[in-house]
C-alpha cells in the first residue's frame, strides 16, 4: 500500500473526504446524510491518511485522543437534550434559533448540536478502532 | 379535517420535578462519556465516577419520594405525547430498583479499588461502569418495550468490556458464552418487539395495557412466550442459566459483583414488567409453565452451588436460585405474589453484589478461587467471616435477614393459591414446597462454604499440626473494598430489622403493577380502552 503515488495522493484524499464529511453532516436535518454517515466518511479519512503516512503521524496530527472525542461527543448530544430544561418541555425537545445573516437564513437548533455530536462519537470511535488496526504495537490503543 | 385529528403534541409546560426521571439516565450518560475524556488522568476518573453516581442517587431518592407521595411518574420525550413520544415512566419497583443499583454501583466503585493498583485507566474502567449504570438504570426507569430493548443493548455492550477487563484467556471464555447467549436473547426480544408492534400498533408499556385485551389472544401468547424465552435468558432462570455460572467468576470480583447485581435482575424485572403487567391475559395461558420454571430453578440451583468447589461459581448459582424465587411470584400474580417478586429483586440487587464482595475478599486473602485450597480463615480474618456468614443467611431467607420478607410474602401467595384458598391448586402447593426446600438447600450450601473457607482448620488433607503459611494481610486499597463491602453489609442488615417501609411500598407497587390505572394515567392516555 506505501507506494509513492498512493503516499502523494492521500493527503488530498484525506482532506477532500474531511470537507466532504462536514457538508454531509450539516445537509443532514432535512436531506440524505447527517451525523452517523458524515462521522462514517471521516472516520474513513483518517483511515486512509492511517495507512499512508503511519499511525504515529496520524495521531499527531489529531492532536487529541479519538476515544476522548468520542467522549465529548456523547457529551454534547447529551446537553443538546438538557438544553429543553430551560423552557419548561420534556427532554430532548427541539429548540430553533433563526439567524438573519445579510441576505440568508441560518437555522441554528438543538438537533444540529445532537447531529455533530453524534457525528463526534461515529468518528471518534471508528478512528480509535482503525488506527489500533492499523497499528503494530500494542500501546498505541 | 383539523377538526377530527388528535392532539399529537404537549402544549402544557412540564413541570422541573418530572425531570428526575431522565435525569438518572443523562448523568450517567454524560458521566461515562466525560470519564473517557480524562480516563488517562490517576485520580479524575474515580473522584469522577463516585460524584455522577451520588448525583444519580440523589435524583433517584426525590425520584423515589414523588412516586411513593403521587404514585407514577412519567415523561414523554421531545413534546410528542405518547404513544407517539417514547416515554419514560416509573413507578414504585422501578424507581426503587433504580436506587438500590446506583447504591450498589457506588460501593462497588470503592471496592474495585482492591484490583486497580497499577492501572493506568487505559482501561476506561470508570467509564464503562457508569455505562452500565446508564443501561440498567434506563431499563428500570423506561415506559417504552422499544426503548427497554435499547437499554438492554447498551447493558450488554457495556457488560462486554467489562467481563473482558484483565484480557486473560478465561477471561475471553466466559465472555464468549455470555455474549453469544445474551446476544440470542436480545434477539428474541427484538423479534417479540416486531411481532408485538405488528399485532397492537404500539409499543408504549402504557398503551400495550388499554390495547392488549383487544388482540387476538393466541398470537399475543406466542409473543408473551418468545418474552418469556428472551428474558428468561436474560435473567438465568433454569433451563437457561448455563451461562451465568460460566461466566461470572471469569472478571475480577468487582465485576462480577456489580454484574450478580444488576444484571439478572434487569431480566427478572422485564419479566415481571412484561408477563405481570402488560400481557396478563397471555401470562394465564403460561402459569403452568412459569410454575415449573420456577420449581426447577429453586429446586437445582443450589443443588449446584454445593456441587461446586470453585466460590465464586457456587454463589453463581445461588443467584440463580433467586431468580426461581422472582418467578414464584410470576406464577401466582396475586397482590402478595407481586410484592413478594419486587421485594425479592431488590434484596437480590444488594445481597448477592455484597456476597461477590467478600467473596473477592476471600479469595485476596487466601490467593486462591477453590474452596478446596481454603480454610482457617477464621483465625485471620474474624469480621470477614462474620460478614459472609450474614449475607449467607440474607440470601437464604433465615428471619430477620432481608431475604426472608420476600420470601415470606412469596410463602404467603403460594399457600393462599394452594392450600387456604377457595380454588385450592396444585401449582401453589408446589410452589410453597419449592421454597421451603430452597431456602434449606441454599442454606446448606451457604454454610458449607462458610465451613469450608472459615471454619475448618487448613486447606483440604491438612492436618491441625502442620504450620499454615500466613495469610497475605489487606493493604490499603483492601482496608477500602473491606469498607465498602462492610457498609453495605450493614445497611442489608438494617433493611432486615425494620422492613415495614420496603414491606408497605412493595405493596404498593404491587398494586400498581396489578392494576395500571395509575400507571397509565401518568403517561397522559386515557385510561379506558379505544
Amino acid at each position: 500500500m506505501n507506494t509513492v503515488i498512493f503516499r502523494t495522493l492521500a493527503p488530498m484524499i484525506v482532506a477532500i473526504m474531511l470537507v466532504f464529511s462536514v457538508y454531509v453532516c450539516l445537509r443532514g436535518h432535512n436531506e440524505p446524510g447527517g451525523g452517523f454517515i458524515g462521522g462514517l466518511i471521516a472516520a474513513a479519512a483518517i483511515g486512509v491518511f492511517g495507512m499512508a503516512s503511519g499511525v504515529a503521524t496520524v495521531r499527531k496530527a489529531l492532536r487529541v485522543d479519538p476515544m476522548a472525542i468520542a467522549g465529548f461527543g456523547v457529551v454534547m448530544a447529551g446537553a443538546s437534550g438538557l438544553m429543553s430544561l430551560f423552557i419548561d418541555a420534556p427532554f430532548m425537545t427541539s429548540i430553533w434559533l433563526y439567524l438573519d445573516i445579510g441576505e440568508s437564513v441560518v437555522p441554528l437548533s438543538t438537533p444540529l448540536f445532537f447531529d455533530l455530536g453524534v457525528y463526534c462519537v461515529v468518528f471518534g470511535t471508528l478512528s480509535a478502532i482503525a488506527l489500533s488496526l492499523e497499528s503494530d504495537r500494542e500501546e498505541d490503543i | 379535517m383539523e377538526a377530527t385529528l388528535p392532539q399529537a403534541m404537549i402544549e402544557t409546560a412540564t413541570p422541573l420535578a418530572d425531570w428526575v426521571v431522565v435525569l438518572p439516565i443523562v448523568l450517567a450518560l454524560i458521566g461515562a462519556a466525560g470519564l473517557l475524556m480524562v480516563r488517562r488522568s490517576t485520580r479524575m476518573p474515580l473522584v469522577g465516577a463516585v460524584l455522577v453516581v451520588l448525583g444519580i442517587i440523589a435524583c433517584e431518592i426525590v425520584l423515589l419520594l414523588a412516586v411513593l407521595e403521587n404514585g407514577p411518574v412519567s415523561m414523554t420525550m421531545g413534546r410528542w405525547l405518547p404513544p407517539f413520544g417514547i416515554s419514560l415512566t416509573a413507578d414504585i419497583f422501578g424507581a426503587s430498583f433504580a436506587l438500590a443499583a446506583s447504591v450498589v454501583t457506588l460501593f462497588i466503585l470503592l471496592y474495585a479499588e482492591i484490583d486497580r493498583a497499577g492501572a493506568d485507566g487505559r482501561d476506561a474502567f470508570h467509564a464503562i461502569v457508569l455505562l452500565l449504570l446508564a443501561g440498567v438504570t434506563g431499563a428500570f426507569l423506561t415506559g417504552d418495550l422499544f426503548n427497554l430493548y435499547v437499554w438492554f443493548e447498551v447493558t450488554l455492550i457495556a457488560s462486554f468490556g467489562l467481563i473482558v477487563q484483565g484480557g486473560r484467556p478465561a477471561q475471553l471464555d466466559g465472555a464468549v458464552k455470555y455474549g453469544f447467549l445474551n446476544f440470542l436473547a436480545t434477539t428474541l426480544f427484538l423479534l417479540s418487539l416486531g411481532l408485538l408492534y405488528g399485532l397492537l400498533g404500539t409499543l408504549n408499556m402504557a398503551d400495550i395495557m388499554r390495547v392488549a385485551p383487544l388482540a387476538n389472544p393466541a398470537a399475543m401468547a406466542g409473543v408473551a412466550a418468545l418474552l418469556l424465552l428472551a428474558f428468561g435468558m436474560k435473567a438465568a432462570a433454569f433451563p437457561l442459566n448455563a451461562w451465568l455460572p460460566a461466566a461470572y467468576h471469569t472478571p475480577p470480583a468487582a465485576i462480577s459483583a456489580l454484574f450478580a447485581g444488576l444484571l439478572t435482575k434487569v431480566g427478572a424485572y422485564a419479566l415481571l414488567r412484561a408477563l405481570v403487567a402488560l400481557l396478563p391475559a397471555s401470562r394465564d395461558l403460561l402459569e403452568p409453565v412459569l410454575a415449573l420454571l420456577a420449581i426447577t430453578t429453586l429446586l437445582l440451583a443450589p443443588l449446584g452451588a454445593i456441587a461446586e468447589t470453585n466460590l465464586r461459581r457456587a454463589i453463581g448459582f445461588i443467584v440463580i436460585g433467586g431468580i426461581g424465587a422472582v418467578m414464584v411470584g410470576l406464577a401466582v400474580p396475586t397482590a402478595d405474589g407481586i410484592a413478594g417478586s419486587g421485594l425479592y429483586i431488590l434484596h437480590a440487587i444488594l445481597t448477592m453484589s455484597a456476597l461477590y464482595m467478600v467473596a473477592g475478599l476471600v479469595e485476596k486473602r487466601t490467593g486462591s478461587t477453590d474452596t478446596r485450597q481454603m480454610g482457617g480463615l477464621y483465625a485471620a480474618s474474624a469480621p470477614l467471616s462474620v460478614l459472609f456468614i450474614l449475607l449467607v443467611l440474607a440470601s437464604a431467607g433465615v428471619p430477620p435477614f432481608l431475604g426472608f420478607w420476600p420470601k415470606l410474602l412469596l410463602l404467603e401467595a403460594g399457600l393462599a393459591e394452594g392450600v387456604t384458598g377457595p380454588a385450592a391448586g396444585w401449582i401453589g402447593s408446589a410452589l410453597t414446597l419449592a421454597l421451603l426446600v430452597n431456602a434449606v438447600l441454599t442454606l446448606i450450601a451457604g454454610t458449607r462454604l462458610w465451613a469450608h473457607i472459615f471454619w475448618r482448620e487448613g486447606p483440604e488433607g491438612e492436618g491441625s499440626e502442620h504450620v499454615r503459611q500466613p495469610l497475605a494481610p489487606l493493604d490499603r486499597r483492601g482496608r477500602l473494598g473491606f469498607g465498602a463491602v462492610a457498609a453495605l453489609t450493614a445497611g442489608i442488615v438494617m433493611a432486615g430489622l425494620w422492613p415495614a417501609p420496603l414491606l408497605d411500598g412493595a405493596r404498593t407497587g404491587a398494586q400498581d403493577v396489578a392494576d395500571p390505572a395509575r400507571y397509565v394515567a401518568a403517561t397522559g392516555l386515557a385510561e379506558d380502552t379505544p
